[in-house]
């Protein structure tokens, strides 16, 4: 089955984020990469995102042309701060995964549509 | 045993037909719930699982008081069910490309493949995945065979919310990928306690209310009983299980004295303990002791 893991956080998240110390910051990344290094066999693309800010969203009404606006498309409190697309047996290897992840926030599991 | 039910002679204008009905009453939920689990295995999906069981159990239903009930009702329902499986592969074309690895065996399968089969049922049923309301409605469904109906007057809910919470579960298993299998050792005590939960809540639902109030209502604690002790029979060695058995069981040997003649509750100091039944509580106690011993 595949996954994308959206990496999702809030604006409490993104400040203690930004808090780190640079020594604090070099480990969190050390982290990720040990976490992304033992599940290397199953990581497709996966990136990290430039903060929600510098999102412009493109959203389709019911009728008329399309409205574009500054920033992300989710007005609620968590923005996805980086995705990871996975490939694993089931929602159980996914969940622990998942469950590993160095990072904060929220890690959300949704399957990928594939065509029959 | 728990869940077993006592056959016996009914009365009734055709004792054929009535004796045949009620061979299938208590072959229904036993048989059932392992036919279930083995051919959700062979298929790997859920909606056409329920299908297929539905159908035999209903080809049953017909035959059964017309040719008498067959010697080893497991096996008979077995062979329907799988002449059903292979109809229902040839009819879906997602299934073709499956129907030709397929090897479904031509015998039930043995005793411990059945008891797998069906414990991997029950975590599929419990998974933390689905909303905890969900899980309970599917267990009831999946593994203890009730009807919609059934379920819904447990929780006294409309049947249209329970088929919609049905509905949405099994979507959600097939697309998400929930495994069909027993949680890896690692996993299992967590796994565990969501699936005592699920049992806890029914006793509950069903303990909390009161039966004489709305005879009508199913009774869901008569249902988390027999799950339980299906739970213990799956995995003999857990203690969580057995003390979960050994309260509902506790609970249940009292629940003659727990309202009065006017369907107020009545307290524990205040029950006539006349009315508890001596020998289940003896019982009870005694699971509760196994449960104990084997406490890690």
């Amino acid at each position: 089955m595949k996954y994308v893991l959206p990496f999702c956080g809030t604006d409490e998240d993104a400040a203690a984020f930004e808090a780190l110390t640079p020594e604090q910051l070099r480990l969190r990344y050390a982290h990720v990469g040990a976490w992304c290094a033992e599940h290397r066999s199953k990581i497709g693309p996966s990136n990290q995102l430039q903060a929600p800010d510098t999102a412009t969203s493109v959203r389709f009404g019911p009728d008329g042309p399309p409205v574009v606006t500054d920033g992300p498309f989710v007005e609620g409190k968590e923005a996805i701060g980086g995705y990871a697309e996975i490939e694993v047996a089931d929602l159980d290897e996914a969940l622990r995964m998942a469950k590993s992840w160095p990072g904060r926030g929220t890690v959300e599991i949704r399957p990928v549509l594939t065509r029959r | 045993m728990a869940g077993t039910r006592d056959g016996g002679d009914p009365p009734g204008a055709d004792p054929a037909v009535a004796a045949s009905r009620d061979a299938l009453a208590v072959v229904f939920r036993e048989e059932g719930s392992r036919l279930t689990a083995s051919v959700m295995r062979v298929l790997g999906d859920f909606d056409a699982a329920e299908e297929v069981v539905q159908d035999a159990l209903l080809a049953a239903w017909q035959q059964w008081p017309v040719e008498g009930v067959p010697q080893r009702p497991a096996a008979w329902l077995w062979t329907v069910a799988r002449r059903r499986a292979v109809d229902v592969l040839r009819r879906d074309l997602r299934h073709r490309e499956k129907l030709a690895l397929l090897a479904w065996p031509a015998e039930q399968p043995s005793e411990p493949e059945v008891d797998d089969d069906r414990l991997r049922l029950v975590f599929t049923c419990c998974h933390p995945a689905l909303a905890p309301e969900v899980r309970v409605a599917l267990t009831l469904r999946t593994v203890c065979g009730l009807s919609t109906a059934e379920i819904a007057s447990g929780f006294m809910v409309s049947e249209a919310a329970i088929v919609q919470r049905l509905t949405r579960a099994r979507r959600k298993i097939a697309a998400a990928g929930v495994p069909y299998r027993v949680p890896a050792d690692d996993e299992l005590g967590e796994r565990l306690r969501d699936v005592l939960a699920v049992i806890y809540l029914l006793f509950n639902e069903g303990y909390l209310c009161n039966a004489a109030d709305r005879p009508q209502r199913h009774d869901l604690s008569h249902d988390a009983d027999w799950l339980a002790g299906l739970l213990v029979r799956l995995m003999p060695t857990e203690p969580e299980a057995l003390g979960l058995l050994a309260l509902i069981r506790l609970h249940r040997a009292r629940a003659a004295a727990r309202f009065d003649a006017r369907g107020r509750l009545v307290l524990l100091r205040d029950q006539d303990r006349g009315q508890w039944n001596r020998a289940q509580i003896a019982a009870a106690a005694d699971l509760r002791c196994c449960a104990a011993h084997r406490h890690r």
